[in-house]
């Protein structure tokens, strides 16, 4: 039962860390499609913010891994 | 023209080698004595499988993987480190063990005394020890001879449950009694329930040979380059090292200058590289198909290590407004402040803490990806009884370990490039000085 609900604690962080990414990638796409001699810094920028979503996603995922 | 046509030998090869792959599982799947129908395909290996069968049954053991193809042990022994350095089941290259117990002292040898076989199982104990899938392992059972070498059964194991945990406790065939492993140690070290070995365990493992061959390849190509640097200047860069200018130049401009500044880039600047390619060296020299397989960066103990010297680095290297920022915030009620000072505490803790897991979760991810797509193969094709369904699996599972292996191709770019980003933030949030 605790796997059953670790699993779908994982499944739901990874929700919020993909529409967390998703809003990343489309908003620098579209700054980049608005200014595109800015595109090596929101590039930069949107990895740094990427890895930061990234980084909540995969403690939740580390602690429904510790729970199951 | 061409270009289809080497595309098309590509992926004519990958499906030969899934196949064969294939044909290889399918007959790991059936080492217990089980079921011996697959022997035609197999050589001399197999004589010592049947004999690994025989005592199995003797001991009264059920099959170590009971003839059911089980997705999540294959993936978990295809990522786990190992004392023996296997290349496609065929290729076992010995490696050293450098075993501590507290109650033997020192045992230093070479992996080979185990005479690792089929699925990394060692045919012969030594010293106590024995190889369980790659692994060093020492028998609990006091009859167990502690010393010299000793041949084996195969090995057994049995699910039990423990405070509603389901856990697996190994045996070893011993003159057909069952004797008891330890188990392995895990990442928890006993906290949460894993077990803790009575050995300490020094030895140089796959990981471990990987981290050295690649450390020895990218010490030869930097000198190579930094020579071609002093002997040729003004010259335009040749070979490796117009490969590796741009990606130099890209760490110092992009990375390294925004975040620590102009005038204090460059006593960061070797770290930084050495991380960078560190990391992606090892994530590239892991997707190197049946060669590397090895999972370096993966594994939380590397990672681990990396994230503790950027830690250390970050707060022995952080000046007074860092130390004043995270202790006593200026420019924030008094009553809010201790509250700041908690949070900024944990957030210290917790930046290295993601660092590691961060890489460590990518590049395994991306491994038991391809690992389960592979295993697409023996779940379809019902372990070799099904011969459409494993066909159907065998493309499937080619497109979608193709399409996978291209994204980690990039996913090692981009994580190696992550950590060194968040490195240099890190440190440059640490020695900022006041605005």
């Amino acid at each position: 039962m605790t796997g059953t609900l670790a699993a779908i604690g994982a499944g739901l962080a990874v929700i919020g860390a993909g529409i967390g990414i998703g809003q990343i990638g489309g908003k620098s796409v579209e700054a980049i499609a608005r200014q595109p001699e800015a595109s090596g810094d929101i590039r930069g920028a949107m990895i740094l913010m990427a890895a930061f979503v990234e980084g909540a996603a995969l403690i939740a995922i580390l602690l429904s891994i510790f729970f199951s | 023209m061409h270009k289809i046509a080497g595309v098309l030998l590509i992926f004519c090869l990958t499906v030969l080698s899934a196949t064969s792959l294939a044909q290889n599982h399918s007959h790991d799947h059936h080492d217990n004595g089980h079921d011996h129908s697959h022997e035609q395909h197999v050589g001399d290996e197999h004589h010592a499988d049947d004999h690994e069968g025989h005592h199995d049954n003797a001991c009264g053991g059920h099959g170590d993987h009971g003839g059911e193809y089980d997705p999540k042990a294959t993936a978990m022994h295809h990522i786990s480190d190992a004392n023996v350095y296997t290349i496609l089941d065929a290729v076992r290259i010995p490696l050293p063990c450098i075993l501590y117990a507290k109650d033997k002292g020192w045992d230093v040898f070479m992996s080979s005394k185990f005479e690792p076989g089929h699925h990394d199982n060692g045919h012969a104990a030594y010293n106590g020890y024995v190889l369980h899938e790659g692994a060093v392992k020492r028998v609990i059972a006091e009859e167990f001879p502690s010393e010299g070498q000793v041949h084996v059964g195969g090995f057994t194991h049995e699910k039990i449950e423990v405070d509603g945990k389901e856990r697996s406790i190994g045996y070893v065939c011993y003159e057909g009694e069952k004797m008891q492993l330890e188990e392995k140690t895990v990442f928890d070290g006993g906290v949460l329930g894993g077990a803790i070995t009575s050995f300490y365990d020094l030895s140089i493992t796959k990981n471990v040979a990987s981290m050295i061959l690649i450390l020895i390849i990218f010490f030869f190509i930097f000198r190579w380059i930094a020579r071609a640097y002093q002997n040729g200047k003004g010259k335009a860069p040749r070979g490796i090292q117009s490969l590796l200018e741009p990606v130099i130049l890209y760490i110092r401009d992009e990375v390294a200058i925004p975040f620590l500044g102009r005038d204090r880039y460059a006593k960061y600047m070797p770290l930084l590289l050495s991380i960078f390619f560190f990391i992606l060296g090892l994530n590239l020299w892991g997707q190197v198909p049946f060669l590397g397989g090895t999972n370096v960066t993966g594994s939380l103990t590397v990672t681990m290590v990396l994230a503790i010297l950027v830690f250390l680095i970050v707060n022995f290297s952080g000046n007074k407004h860092y130390w004043q920022h995270i202790l006593w915030m200026p420019g924030v009620p008094v009553a809010v402040k201790p509250l700041l000072a908690v949070i900024e505490l944990m957030s210290m803790f917790i930046k290295p803490l993601t660092l590691m897991l961060r890489l460590a979760g990518n590049i395994t991810a991306g491994h038991i990806a391809i690992l389960s797509f592979i295993g697409l193969i023996f779940i379809f094709g019902d372990s070799g009884q099904n011969m459409t369904g494993g066909t159907v699996g065998s493309v499937l599972s080619v497109a979608l370990t193709l399409f996978m292996m291209a994204i980690e191709l990039i996913v090692a770019f981009i994580q190696a490039y992550v950590f060194t980003i968040l490195s240099a933030s890190y440190i440059g949030a640490a020695i900022e000085e006041h605005h």
